[in-house]
């Protein structure tokens, strides 16, 4: 069964006529070829069209489509000899981001991803992809172990924030965000991220600071959430579309602000509608970053990594 | 304590040079509820005379009291694009800038000063809570990077006093990239071998405690400080619990391992001017270590 955003309704109707018909024309002899077509070809004028021109609220929607790739997609899709590996060797396990060793088009690569996991009992173990401490200590882990034996390292950044809690708070969230930007900034091996979902704020940064930042084309990409920022600036969670619109969180915004680096097409009606088409996509995006990034002096390719942070927003 | 000779003589002179008007004013603390006379409050730094809650302080008076006999250089900071997102809420961001500007002497929430603490030379750099929550966007970020870069070029320690509800919203997605920004600056203090420290004062949250705050060598705190990632209320509504007492203030940090001293805004001073006058030995080890080598090296033989 697909899943229907609000604002695809039109399409689904279409579709859903489309799917009678078709059910209509394996019981009996009616020749409804050409009516087919041509309402096949209606629906896809249609998807271009609503999809062509996409509202900064509603692309939040579909990069938050419980249909919409995950990272177990993407290794799933792109990463073979897969190792996960777990533990911030201080305090648990956190599987809000997952992460391991593996081979990406042949190259080895460090993974490292959130997780928002699928089906109510998924989402619970994944915690909605919000990290708590542990789980950013984790990336660092992994970072400096990639740094250590000169493995490239790609993220995938798929989160609605950190985990906002009295046990994160605890163990010291803030620190762990920070010491991940840091060691995102530190590591001598080319970072390649991917913002494949939701680029929910720190905690989306965290693992977010690298060479190259490529955006998947209805992914958002926010200092806070809409509906965050509506509740602080509007003093009304109904003003999310309107925050979303003025926080400028869509790839094309971003690339302009010179805040991320690429734009990956997405298939026709977003990622959700076709998983494997978005996973090969993204994989030959990164393959190439990480071809141009291969053979780069380490310390000229850290020094250019931070460099572009220190001059991003200057010059707007 | 010569706190009282540095820093509250000369502001209770400056004050009664100037300011005649202020002294009849009266500040009703927010702990204790017990009125203070605005002149003592100022001289006593704000903090209150009868429970010793320390109230929220300027940048201007932040930085004369910290540097040696109140004397500082402003660092200039360089322009940042002014309302990069023409951002719009109820009101358009450009006039909140312009309204704040007018209620403050800094062009934005960070200033930059130069100056000695204990004789040593060092940076200091000011959020200032009440210029927009001390939020943290394109100024905030070139200010920070300006103090570090500027603690590089005079081979000196940089203090940074931190006051902020977090990124700046009306900047977006460009105040979260002052995390990974600020960061650097960080960086590059570090491989040039001088102190970090970080002062935590009330309130300190979001993306800059996630970001240069919880960067330091040392991590300081007022007391009775806010200070954590996520904001209570926000806490409050993920959990839907009340949260315990105490949480996300100075002494439950300390308590956590994320500070390594709560220190009373009185001996802040004086705890700085000691803390780098510790870590400022580098250069002696290394004078001394040039001479030891070619004395050394014909034992060895
Ligand atoms: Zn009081």
């Amino acid at each position: 069964m697909r899943v229907y955003l609000d604002f695809e309704k039109p399409i689904a109707e279409l579709e859903n006529s489309i799917r009678e018909l078709e059910r209509t024309a394996e019981g009996g002899n009616v020749n409804v070829a050409d009516e087919l077509t041509r309402l096949r070809a209606k629906a896809e004028a249609m998807i271009r069209t609503v999809y062509g021109k996409l509202e900064p609220w509603q692309k939040t929607q579909v990069a938050r489509h419980q249909d919409r790739p995950h990272f177990e997609d993407y290794i799933g899709g792109l990463i073979e000899e897969f190792v996960a590996l777990a533990g911030d060797r201080g305090f648990a396990d956190d599987t809000a981001i997952v992460g391991g060793l593996g081979r990406l088009r042949g190259r080895s690569v460090m993974v490292i991803g959130h997780e928002k996991g699928r089906g109510t009992e998924g989402r619970i173990k994944h915690n909605f992809g919000m990290a708590r401490p542990e789980g950013y200590r984790k990336a660092i882990r992994l970072m400096r172990m990639a740094d250590r034996f000169r493995v490239p390292v790609v993220t995938f950044i798929d989160t609605p924030g950190a985990y906002p809690g009295v046990d994160a708070e605890a163990r010291g969230q803030a620190e762990a965000i920070a010491r991940a930007i840091d060691c995102c900034l530190d590591i001598k091996v080319p970072l390649v991220a991917a913002v494949v979902g939701e680029g929910g704020s720190g905690g989306a940064i965290a693992i977010g600071a690298a060479d190259r930042v490529l955006m998947l084309e209805h992914a958002i990409y926010s200092v806070a959430s809409p509906e965050a920022c509506a509740s602080i600036l509007w003093h009304a969670s109904d003003k999310a579309p309107d925050a979303a619109e003025a926080l400028k969180v869509t790839a094309a915004d971003l690339l302009r602000l010179g805040v991320i680096d690429e734009i990956v097409p997405e298939p026709l009606g977003g990622a959700h509608r076709a998983a494997e088409d978005t996973v090969r996509s993204v994989g030959d995006a990164v393959g190439r970053h990480l071809d141009q990034l291969a053979g780069q002096d380490p310390n000229a390719l850290r020094e250019q990594r931070r460099r572009k942070f220190l001059d991003m927003g200057r010059g707007i | 304590m010569n706190w009282l000779t540095n820093t509250v003589l000369p502001k209770i002179r400056a004050l009664g040079a100037k300011k005649e008007v202020k002294d009849n004013l009266w500040t009703k603390c927010p702990a204790c509820a017990q009125m203070v006379f605005q002149r003592d409050l100022d001289a006593a730094q704000r903090v209150c005379p009868h429970c010793g809650h320390h109230m929220r302080l300027g940048a201007k008076a932040r930085l004369e009291m910290l540097f040696d006999d109140a004397q500082w250089t402003r660092v200039p900071v360089p322009d940042v694009p002014m309302d990069p997102l023409k951002f719009r809420d109820s009101k358009r961001y450009s006039d909140r800038m312009k309204e704040a500007r007018a209620r403050s002497e800094s062009p934005d929430a960070m200033t930059v000063g130069l100056g000695r603490i204990g004789g040593h030379p060092a940076v200091v750099t000011v959020q200032d809570f009440a210029f927009m929550g001390g939020s943290m966007g394109l100024a905030v970020g070139e200010a920070f990077v300006t103090a570090a870069l500027k603690a590089v070029s005079e081979r000196c320690p940089l203090v940074v006093v931190t006051a902020s509800g977090g990124a700046r919203m009306q900047e977006g997605i460009l105040s979260l990239m002052q995390m990974p920004r600020s960061t650097v600056a960080v960086q590059r203090l570090r491989e040039a071998g001088l102190p970090y420290i970080v002062v935590l004062t009330d309130p300190t949250t979001g993306g800059v405690t996630a970001s240069y705050a919880m960067l330091g060598d040392i991590h300081i705190a007022e007391p009775g400080a806010l200070i954590g990632f996520a904001g209570p209320r926000v806490i409050e509504q993920t959990i839907r619990e009340t949260l315990p007492q105490g949480f996300q203030r100075a002494e439950y940090l300390l308590e956590h391992g994320m500070l390594d001293m709560v220190v009373h805004r009185h001996r802040l001073k004086e705890a700085l001017a000691r803390l780098i006058g510790l870590l400022t030995v580098r250069e002696q080890v290394q004078a001394v270590a040039e001479i030891d080598i070619p004395e050394a090296a014909p034992t060895a033989n």
